[in-house]
C-alpha cells in the first residue's frame, strides 16, 4: 500500500454532488453528520469543494444538464479518488429510467468503485459503506 | 461610474445541497440583479406519470420531493379522489394528518438547522437535527421508513397506528416540546441571530401577493393564508388550531413563524391521536372514471397543487405537479436586490465545513479534567447570552 | 362569496364571452373561455376579486392544446380552473399575464418549453428546465413527443 492510500484511510474527504436526486439521499448523508449518528468519529469529513476530496459521493438518477459537469467534477478529483453511487437513483437510475430527460447511469459516464443501495440507504449503511471502503483500501496493502 | 462585476455560483457549490446556478451581478457590495438557471433536478415526472398505472403514480410523486414525501402523495391521491368523487374513511384521514404534521415538524427542523449552519452558526444546526431525529424516529414506527414513507393509497392509508404506537409517540412528542422549547429561547433571543436576520432580506406584503408567494413566505409577510384553514381537507377543519402571521417579512420572521408553527403542528398531532375513531382505513375504490381533478394540500413550505386529467384508463393523461418552492423562488430576485453581497449569502445560504462538540465536550481546568453533560452546556450558553445582551443591549 | 355568487358576477360581466361552465362542486369550477380574452379575465379575478393565482397547466389532448389557469380564492376556499383552447397546434400562442402578475413568470417560460406555446408579450422565453442543447421545436410534453434515442446500458 502506497503512503497516499494508507493516509487516506485515516480520514476520508467526502464531496457530495447531487446529480438530480430527490434531496432524500442528501439529507441522509447531512444526517450522518449530525449528533446522533456523527460520522466524524471516523474521520470522515464532507467538504465543500472537490478539490479537497478523496471520495464523489453520487446522489440522483444523472439528468442530461449534469452530464457534462460530472465528467468535469471527477476530472478535478485529486487522484486516488473514488466514486460511490449513492441510492438506488445512483445505482441504477431507479424510478427515473425511462424519463426523457435521464441519461447514461453514472457508472457508464465515470468508474464508480462502490454502491450503496437503497432509496434512501440509512444512515447506518452510509456509515458502513463508507467503511467497507477504508476496509478495502486497508486490505490492498496486505 | 459604475463597474458591474458577475459572480457566478454553483452548479456544484457548497452552499445546498441540490444544484442550481445563481448569477450575482454586482455593483461593489451591492447586488444589483441575480438571475437563476435551475433544471439541474427536472427528471421530467409529469410525462412518467403518463407512462405509470394510478398507483404507481403516487410512489413516483413520493420521489420528487424526498422532504414533502407525504405531501406530493396525499395530494396526488386527493386529485383522484376528487376525479372519482371516493370517500375516504374518517380513520384514514387522521393518520394522513398525523403524517403531514409530522412531516411538517421534521421539515421545519430541518430548514432551521441548515439556515443556522447557512450563516456559519453550526450549532443551531447540530442541536435542530438532534432534535429532529426523534420525529424520524416516529415516521419509523408509524410507517415503516424514516423517508419516503409509502403510506398513501387512492381512498385511504396503508398502514393504521397501532394503539400501542400512541403512548410511544406521546411519549417522544413531549420529549421533542421539552427540547424546541429550549431551542426556541436561544434562537429567538440571541442578539447575534437579531443582528443578522433582522431587516435582511425584506419580502413586502405587495410583492408576496403578486408573486403568488405562500406557505411560510407568504405567512412571514403578513398574508394570512393557509390551505388547511382556506380550503379544508383532511380533519383540519375539526380541530383547534391557529395560523401563525408575522408582518416584517425578513429572514428573521421567516425564522418565527416556521418555530411557532412546530408547537401548531404538535397540537394538531396530539388532539388527532386523542379523537382518532375507530374504523376501517381503507375504502377501496375500484376505478378512476374520466374527468379531471384538483388536489390541493398544505405541504411544509406552502400549497402543493396538483391536477390530473383521466380518461377512464389506468393512467394519466396528464398529471401537473405545483410544488411550493416553485411559487416562492422567484421571489427571491426581489428579496436579495438591493442588499450586500455578504447578506445574499444567508438568503442564498453560505456554509463552511462543519464540526461539531454538542455533548461531549472537554473542558480543561487547571489540571481537572471536567466532563460537561448538556444541561450545564446550556446553562453556560444562556449565561453567555445573557452577557452578551447586557453588553450590547435588546435589539 | 359563495360559489354561485361568484358565477353569477362573472356571467353578469363577461356575459357572451364565456362559453362554458362546468360547477363541480360549491368549492370548485371550470370555466371555458376565448384564448383571446385571457388578459380581461385574469384582471379581473386576480386583481378585483383578488385571487392567488395557483399555476398554469397544459394538456394536449390530441386535436388541440388547452391551458388551464387555475385561482384560488382564499378567504371563501373557492378554486377556479379557466380553460383556453389553442386549436392551432403548429402555432399555438396566447397573450402573457405576467404583465398583470409576475407569478405567471416561470410557468410561461415552462409551457414554452415543454408545449411549445408563444406568449405574446413576454420576452423572457429562456430555458428553465431542460438542457441548453435540446432540440428546437421537440416538446417532451405533447402526446406526440418521442424520446430521443438513449445511448446507454442494454435495455
Amino acid at each position: 500500500m502506497g503512503i497516499k492510500e494508507k493516509i487516506l484511510t485515516k480520514s476520508l474527504y467526502v464531496f457530495h454532488l447531487s446529480s438530480g436526486s430527490c434531496n432524500n439521499c442528501d439529507i441522509e448523508i447531512i444526517d450522518c453528520l449530525t449528533p446522533r449518528y456523527d460520522i466524524e468519529r471516523f474521520g470522515i469529513v464532507l467538504v465543500g469543494s472537490i478539490k479537497h476530496a478523496d471520495v464523489l459521493l453520487c446522489t440522483g438518477s444523472v439528468n442530461r444538464l449534469t452530464v457534462p459537469r460530472i465528467k468535469v467534477l471527477y476530472e478535478q478529483m485529486p487522484k486516488p479518488g473514488f466514486v460511490v453511487a449513492f441510492g438506488s437513483c445512483g445505482a441504477s437510475r431507479g424510478l427515473f429510467k425511462d424519463s426523457y430527460n435521464t441519461g447514461k447511469p453514472l457508472d457508464e459516464i465515470i468508474p464508480v468503485d462502490m454502491y450503496i443501495p437503497g432509496c434512501p440507504p440509512r444512515p447506518e449503511a452510509i456509515m458502513a459503506g463508507l467503511l467497507k471502503l477504508i476496509d478495502k483500501l486497508n486490505s490492498k496493502g496486505k | 461610474m459604475s463597474h458591474n462585476a458577475h459572480v457566478p455560483i454553483g452548479p456544484y457549490h457548497p452552499l445546498q445541497e441540490e444544484p442550481e446556478f445563481y448569477k450575482l451581478v454586482v455593483d461593489g457590495e451591492k447586488v444589483v440583479d441575480v438571475d437563476v438557471r435551475i433544471g439541474y433536478n427536472h427528471r421530467g415526472i409529469e410525462k412518467l406519470s403518463e407512462s405509470k398505472s394510478y398507483d404507481q403514480s403516487i410512489f413516483l410523486v413520493e420521489r420528487i420531493c424526498g422532504i414533502c414525501s407525504s405531501s406530493h402523495p396525499i395530494a396526488c391521491c386527493q386529485a383522484l379522489e376528487d376525479i372519482g368523487g371516493v370517500e375516504v374513511p374518517e380513520r384514514a384521514l387522521y393518520i394522513r394528518s398525523i403524517c403531514q404534521e409530522l412531516e411538517r415538524l421534521h421539515s421545519h427542523m430541518l430548514w432551521l438547522g441548515l439556515a443556522g449552519h447557512f450563516i456559519g452558526y453550526n450549532t443551531v444546526f447540530m442541536w435542530a437535527w438532534k432534535y429532529r431525529e426523534p420525529i424520524c424516529d416516529i415516521m419509523e414506527t408509524v410507517t415503516g421508513n424514516r423517508q419516503n414513507y409509502a403510506m398513501h393509497k387512492v381512498g385511504g392509508v396503508r398502514r393504521d397506528i397501532e394503539r400501542e404506537h400512541v403512548s410511544y409517540i406521546l411519549k417522544r412528542l413531549d420529549e421533542f416540546i421539552k427540547n424546541i422549547s429550549i431551542l426556541k429561547g436561544a434562537v429567538l433571543d440571541d442578539p447575534v441571530l437579531h443582528e443578522r436576520l433582522k431587516g435582511i432580506g425584506i419580502l413586502t406584503k405587495e410583492d408576496a401577493i403578486d408573486y403568488a408567494a405562500i406557505g411560510p413566505v407568504a405567512r412571514a409577510s403578513g398574508v394570512d393564508i393557509d390551505v388547511r384553514r382556506d380550503h379544508p381537507y383532511g380533519v383540519y377543519d375539526r380541530i383547534k388550531w391557529n395560523v401563525v402571521t408575522q408582518e416584517e417579512g425578513d429572514v428573521f420572521a421567516k425564522t418565527v413563524v416556521r418555530i411557532l408553527e412546530l408547537f401548531e403542528s404538535v397540537g394538531i398531532i396530539r388532539q388527532c391521536l386523542d379523537k382518532m375513531p375507530e374504523g376501517p382505513i381503507d375504502s377501496n375504490p375500484k376505478d378512476i372514471p374520466p374527468g379531471e381533478g384538483i388536489g390541493q394540500i398544505e405541504a411544509p413550505r406552502g400549497e402543493c397543487f396538483h391536477y390530473i386529467k383521466s380518461d377512464g384508463t389506468n393512467s394519466p393523461v396528464r398529471h401537473k405537479v405545483r410544488a411550493p418552492t416553485y411559487m416562492n423562488f422567484p421571489t427571491f430576485r426581489e428579496t436579495v436586490i438591493g442588499e450586500t453581497i455578504s447578506d445574499a449569502t444567508i438568503i442564498l445560504a453560505a456554509i463552511d465545513p462543519c464540526y461539531c462538540c454538542t455533548e461531549r465536550m472537554l473542558i480543561v481546568d487547571g489540571s481537572d479534567k471536567n466532563i460537561m453533560g448538556a444541561e450545564e452546556l446550556i446553562r453556560l450558553s444562556q449565561e453567555k447570552t445573557r452577557l452578551i445582551k447586557d453588553k450590547y443591549g435588546e435589539r | 362569496m359563495t360559489m354561485d355568487e361568484f358565477l353569477k358576477n362573472m356571467s353578469g360581466k363577461f356575459g357572451v364571452n364565456i362559453l362554458n361552465v362546468k360547477k363541480v362542486s360549491n368549492k370548485r369550477a371550470y370555466i371555458d373561455i376565448y384564448p383571446k380574452d385571457i388578459k380581461g379575465f385574469v384582471r379581473y379575478i386576480f386583481k378585483d376579486l383578488s385571487f392567488r393565482f395557483d399555476t398554469a397547466s397544459g394538456v394536449d389532448d390530441f386535436n388541440a392544446l388547452e391551458i388551464l389557469y387555475h385561482f384560488s380564492h382564499d378567504p371563501s376556499g373557492i378554486t377556479i380552473s379557466l380553460r383556453a383552447i389553442l386549436h392551432d397546434k403548429q402555432d399555438p400562442h396566447i397573450d402573457t399575464i405576467t404583465d398583470i402578475t409576475r407569478s405567471a413568470w416561470w410557468i410561461e417560460r415552462e409551457l414554452h418549453e415543454l408545449f411549445g406555446i408563444e406568449f405574446n408579450g413576454n420576452s423572457d422565453m429562456r430555458p428553465l428546465l431542460l438542457p441548453d442543447d435540446w432540440p428546437k421545436g421537440v416538446y417532451p410534453l405533447r402526446k406526440d413527443f418521442q424520446p430521443p434515442k438513449r445511448d446507454s446500458r442494454k435495455e
